[in-house]
């Protein structure tokens, strides 16, 4: 099978500080990845350069279009940057109100990234997000409710609504479920969980947390200090893993 | 028709964060699984007996030597296999089940049956039927086929770990101590479940605590014997 993302010796410095170093892998269509480690182990920064978010200083990044052909995603320019987020893409930020605009309706903010690909049709608009706010388990007569009155919990189910709903073919998610109390996470897990699944969504996720990595990827990378020290199947890194630095992480998991 | 090779399988565990203490568990294991073969490794408590299904399931990962499967007519080194080549083995060719069920939070008994027949491709009515059967087999009463497994007695997950376990039918099937915690009328169903697998051409290889159900299902023993310290 071939790779829908392409990542070789991506870095990125902060002055003298190593965000992330030498980073190289491929993700393939249909695949959640994650990326494990510690605070300050260079997951997020790895995440925001893989998005476009922040520009690396060495490597390439190559992603595969639809119609089979690489695109070269370092020397895109803003504009098809942008339209790449917007048509191909989405991103699932750790705190749902950087994500999400708070001052508008919770069917608005579904529809918008619909609206941005030149859905115009109000009723056919409001179906979908209605549609859609079933599908992450929010009661649809809150649709004209606006997100700030939303517990932490329901404002992130509704940013992956607002992610997903134009069915992106890759998708970056930075702690989606950090923050949230375990019940909390454990519905946003299993929802993320089935919609990947029905959505045949590919995506790369940044977690600290080993047991989501579990229920979610089958492929993990360790990073420490900003480089990946260990990278395979994820159960077998869990179960077995190689790495100083991997069996301290593991060891370190409070079991019940 | 041999499906899996073991050749010279060595597993050693380096414990970095105690000293870099070294646990030698298997010591060039030599093994051939035939095509229609119950194989039953036998040997104490510590003789790497799970260890080596773990191994041969890519959960582990051996130190040396080689652990070929049958693969889609071909053979294949797990062992130096990528990881989405394992994920291909594990998905069509290689089936384990553990003596424990790993539950989902939420997800119903049903669904996680049915699970593996949806990753092969099979639409969701059908897969859920198909779980149904299974479960009904073996006994789990239908009342709790909607609930999430994670309030059922020990031998109700057992019995729904094993209809996962079983409901694709693969060529190369590990089981470590699949019926521990069944009684005898539900070892039975899983002892004429294994033999029609294996009538069916799969071949084999366990752990089975209980003589007579080791009796019952194996062709042929694979003794192991826990290796002296290093």
């Amino acid at each position: 099978m071939s790779a829908l993302l392409q990542v070789r010796g991506l870095s990125r410095r902060y002055g003298a500080r190593i965000g992330c170093a030498e980073v190289s892998f491929d993700l393939h269509p249909g695949e959640l990845l994650c990326i494990v480690g510690e605070s300050g182990s260079g997951k997020s920064t790895l995440l925001n350069a893989l998005a476009g978010r922040l520009a690396p200083d060495a490597g390439s990044l190559r992603y595969r279009q639809r119609d089979g052909s690489w695109l070269e995603l370092g020397a895109l320019d803003e504009a098809n940057r942008r339209r790449l987020a917007r048509e191909e893409w989405g991103f699932v930020t750790q705190n749902p109100r950087d994500g999400l605009r708070l001052d508008v309706s919770a069917g608005a903010n579904v529809a918008e990234r619909l609206m941005a690909l030149g859905e115009r049709n109000y009723a056919e608009l409001r179906a979908t997000a209605s549609a859609w706010l079933e599908r992450v388990e929010i009661d649809p007569a809150r649709i004209d409710d606006a997100p700030g009155a939303f517990s932490g919990g329901m404002q992130q189910r509704l940013q992956i609504a607002r992610t997903l709903v134009t069915r992106p073919r890759l998708v970056f998610m930075d702690e989606p479920t950090a923050g949230l109390d375990v019940s909390v996470q454990a519905r946003i897990l299993d929802l993320l969980r089935r919609l990947v699944t029905e959505l045949d969504l590919a995506a790369v996720m940044v977690t600290h947390d080993l047991a989501v990595a579990r229920l979610l990827a089958a492929r993990t990378l360790v990073m420490q200090r900003g480089r990946v020290v260990e990278s395979g199947l994820t159960d077998q890194i869990l179960d077995d893993p190689q790495h100083p630095y991997t069996q301290l992480l593991v060891s370190s998991v409070l079991t019940t | 028709m041999p499906a899996l090779e073991l050749r010279g399988l060595t597993k050693s565990f380096e414990l970095h964060q105690q000293h870099g203490t070294r646990l030698d568990v298997l010591d060039a294991v030599d093994l051939t699984l035939h095509a229609g073969e119950c194989v039953a490794l036998a040997g104490p408590s510590g003789a790497g007996k799970s260890t080596l299904l773990r191994v041969i399931y890519a959960n582990y990962r051996p130190s040396q030597g080689a652990v070929r499967v049958r693969h889609d007519g071909h053979w294949l080194d797990l062992a130096n296999a990528t990881p989405h080549e394992v994920l291909a083995v594990r998905q069509r060719t290689l089936g384990y089940v553990s003596q424990f069920l790993r539950v989902i939070p939420r997800v119903p008994a049903l669904d996680i049956v049915a699970e593996p027949l949806l990753l092969a491709g099979t639409a969701a009515d059908e897969a859920r039927e198909r779980a149904g059967v299974l479960l009904q087999r073996l006994n789990v009463p239908a009342r709790l086929w909607s609930l999430p497994p994670g309030t059922f007695s020990g031998g109700e997950q057992q019995r729904v770990n094993i209809a996962r376990g079983l409901i694709v039918p693969r060529p190369v099937l590990l089981l470590d101590e699949p019926t521990a915690s069944l009684d005898a009328a539900n070892r039975e169903v899983v002892a004429g479940l294994l033999e029609e697998a294996r009538r069916a051409g799969a071949a084999i290889l366990g752990i089975f605590h209980d003589e007579d159900m080791r009796d019952r299902v194996a062709t042929r023993l694979f003794p192991m014997r826990p290796l002296a310290p290093n």
